[in-house]
């Protein structure tokens, strides 16, 4: 049956679940694991501990300036085993999609995963897909899991951060939150500005040779650099002082933020890490970081403190200490 | 209740519709309340409205008209 | 440092140099927010109070009339768009929040013209848009009201909440118990109506007030002004704000709002009722006026018990002093407005002031 959505019958395990996996997926994601066609992947795994995650990604629009959710989905889950220390290998995906998604649009997710997924050095090895009725999914939830394994010398946890230690950003913030923000204002509102979303495996190899002098990392997605730095401290049970005029926040962001009454600080990002490091050797971490690209606009932004405990606070243009507050609730606009 | 942000007026359309841009980001705006606008001035813009337009000499000021009048010495 | 940080330290050095007691009061929310995210009150010497009055829009809504719109978006028919702001705001048993979870029609807008788009998009719906604010965001409904009538849309009315600010400075004045030596006025809404209000305003209470701006050196100038009045004892209207606000204000602005609104009692949060405080749309406006097409009633508030926002919002209590503070009103669990609102005065302090900070 030719059809150009997707149809419930795409779900049912029959032929034309048979010629969906054949058409789409594996075309775009073949590689040993998969053609085995066993209901799971066998794998070899490097010596080292294991470290393994797992996200669903529910985004709407599907497609946003920067990217889509299919990219979003690989990176997202690449980025957390980063954050763990791991060097990401194995990828799995689960895909909920909905009745009267477009084939056409479902390919073009499928295969950015698989170009985002070579792109990071991981490999796709298992899968499903199911298929509900109209209404029931935004067109297409994604879920991945991801394996990888930790290099020895490594070891992210917040508990090893330190009182003096540095927290630096690899560039700056709010991209993602405000890309895909405009995309669902729709005319009125246009911004330049693109999602950062990217696979960070790259700042993972280059901190491997620092060791036990990066304490941990962590990405900054939904409620941005505020939410993270306010978990790491919670977590790490010392307060981190962040110094407001050494957040990079481009022009546009900030522009488009004063305009429509957001904070960057609370704005999603994709392609961005926080690092807490050793305070003497944060400057030439910040040097090795500027040399990728992805992490060009690296900041050293604050330091971890002893006191308030638990407690991040932000130090104004005016020399003034101020808290720096967990995202509560959404973050709604304010215009009054 | 008054949040506004300074934006240039890049393009007037008919019917009071007008763009601003704040640092790149455009903005479908309505003049009603400031229909003598030109095209390249300065306005404040708050819920979707041209509010005020701004004095670019006034603003451009590095030096607030304090200092001007001497009451600081730089 | 840069110039435009020593400049600010300047401005910082003579604040810090005042001796006296003395009491500023700003009346807008954008101020409130502005000056917690600056951190100058934790700068100014503890013998200067920069207090918060009822400035925020949201924050001195009646709670009947939260009631009355938590009631009228039951109606099925109906799509109610809203600023982000009033949200949350509690009303005595729900909010819009709420509502919405409950399948009620209430869409965020940034602008009174995406209502005015909603309606033309949606014709077999009623729009409604929830007015909410002070001289700076009600003409910008006022000349959405008027774009309706030169468009003959039948499907879209406004619910005007809107108040002006004046009045309430009345009350504050003339509070004995209120203890304010000069007002830090608010710079867009003096922008649209000019300073005439204020000028009588300052002379029959005898009191300075500086038009001020947003940005922090804006701030720090203001009140840089305001104590060199005092000590010179003037009574002025200055203006600090120049860039944006001309003496006479916008005439097209305070032409709509004369054109679309007239002043009406009106009861306000912790204030009461304050006559010909309030904004209502004029008959020959009445096809857009959302309280009569849909028959929206007076409903009477119910006080909270221990709420103290009455008292925050004229300025009596620090968000602090009130005993619900961070125990049991928080911004994630708000009891009264001036915690729910972004720019109330106690989501201001909970939210950026560290808890070793003064009162």
């Amino acid at each position: 049956m030719k059809t150009d959505r997707i149809l419930m019958a795409h779900g049912s395990g029959g032929l034309m679940s048979q010629q969906l996996i054949d058409g789409v997926f594996k075309k775009a994601w073949d590689n040993p694991y998969l053609s085995a066609m066993l209901d799971g992947a066998l794998l070899d795994l490097p010596p080292g501990r294991v470290a393994m995650t797992t996200d669903s990604f529910v985004i709407t629009p599907l497609f946003f300036p920067g990217g889509n959710i299919g990219k979003l989905s690989v990176c997202g889950t690449v980025n957390d085993l980063v954050a763990c220390g791991a060097k990401p290998l194995f990828l799995s995906t689960a895909m909920i999609i909905e009745e009267g998604l477009y084939l056409s649009d479902l390919r073009k997710i499928v295969d950015s995963m698989a170009r985002t997924a070579r792109e990071a050095g991981i490999c796709l090895v298992t899968g499903d897909t199911k298929v509900v009725e109209r209404g029931s999914a935004d067109g297409l939830f994604i879920n991945t899991t991801g394996i990888g394994v930790i290099p020895s010398g490594i070891d992210f946890r917040p508990s090893r951060i330190e009182d003096g230690d540095a927290v630096l950003v690899t560039g700056p913030v709010g991209d993602h939150g405000l890309a895909v923000l405009a995309q669902r204002e729709g005319l009125r509102f246009a911004t330049p500005a693109l999602s950062d979303c990217a696979p960070l495996g790259v700042i993972g190899r280059v901190l491997e040779k620092y060791g036990a002098d990066v304490r941990c990392m962590r990405d900054p997605t939904r409620g941005g650099l505020a939410t993270v730095l306010n978990e790491l401290a919670q977590q790490s049970g010392h307060g981190i002082l962040v110094e407001e005029s050494k957040i990079p926040v481009s022009p546009v962001v900030q522009g488009a933020c004063d305009m429509l009454g957001l904070d960057p600080l609370y704005m999603a990002n994709e392609g961005k890490m926080v690092v807490i490091t050793d305070p003497r050797r944060a400057a030439e971490i910040i040097r090795d970081l500027r040399q990728l690209p992805e992490a060009n606009g690296a900041a050293i932004i604050g330091e971890v403190r002893r006191e308030p405990a638990q407690m991040v606070l932000l130090q104004t243009e005016l020399g003034a200490q101020r808290i720096l507050a967990m995202l509560e609730g959404e973050h709604l606009p304010r215009i009054c | 209740m008054c949040l506004g942000v300074p934006g240039k007026i890049t393009q007037i359309a008919d019917n009071y519709v007008a763009t601003v841009d704040v640092n790149g980001n455009q903005m479908d705006i309505s003049i009603r309340l400031t229909p003598e606008v030109q095209l390249g001035e300065y306005v404040l813009v708050h819920a979707g409205f041209a509010m005020e337009i701004i004095d670019a000499a006034i603003a451009a000021e590095t030096i607030s008209y304090m200092e001007e009048m001497g009451w600081y010495d730089r | 440092m840069t110039d435009e940080q020593v400049y600010l330290q300047k401005l910082l050095t003579e604040i810090k140099g005042e001796t006296s007691q003395c009491a500023l009061m700003e009346v807008c929310g954008t101020h409130t927010m502005a000056i917690a995210r600056s951190g100058v009150r934790e700068l100014v010497p503890p013998q200067l109070k920069l207090l918060s009055g009822p400035g925020c829009p949201v924050c001195v809504t009646a709670q009947g009339d939260i009631d009355a719109v938590v009631e009228m978006v039951k109606n099925p028919a109906l799509t109610l768009l809203t600023f982000g702001d009033m949200m949350r705001v509690p009303g005595t048993n729900s909010s819009l929040q709420e509502e919405r979870s409950r399948g009620a029609d209430i869409r965020v807008v940034y602008s009174p013209l995406d209502a005015l788009a909603a309606a033309g998009q949606m014709p077999d719906r009623q729009v409604v848009f929830l007015g909410i604010g002070f001289e700076t965001t009600a003409p910008t409904v006022g000349a959405t009201i008027q774009q309706a009538k030169e468009m003959g849309l039948a499907n879209f009315s406004v619910l005007s909440l809107h108040k002006v600010v004046p009045p309430a400075l009345e009350v504050i004045f003339g509070d004995p118990d209120i203890q304010m030596d000069g007002l830090i006025c608010p710079g867009h809404v003096v922008a649209v109506t000019g300073i005439e209000p204020y000028r009588q305003l300052a002379e029959k209470a005898h009191k300075p007030m500086v038009v001020t701006g947003f940005e922090t050196r804006d701030i720090l100038e203001g009140i840089v002004m305001l104590l060199r009045q005092l000590r010179r004892d003037r009574a002025q209207v200055e203006i600090q704000y120049r860039r944006v606000v001309r003496p006479e204000g916008n005439k097209v602005a305070q032409q709509t709002l004369q054109d679309v609104f007239e002043t009406d009692d009106c009861r306000w949060r912790g204030l009461g009722l304050i006559p010909q405080s309030g904004l209502k749309i004029r008959p020959k406006y009445k096809d857009y006026d959302a309280r009569i097409r849909f028959e929206v009633p007076v409903i009477e508030d119910v006080p909270i018990k221990g709420c103290a926002c009455g008292e925050v919002l004229r300025g009596l209590i620090t968000p602090r002093e009130c005993a619900l503070f961070g125990k049991g009103c928080t911004p994630l669990q708000p009891i009264g407005p001036c915690m729910v609102s972004q720019e109330g005065a106690c989501a201001a302090y909970y939210r950026y002031t560290p808890k070793k900070g003064r009162l």
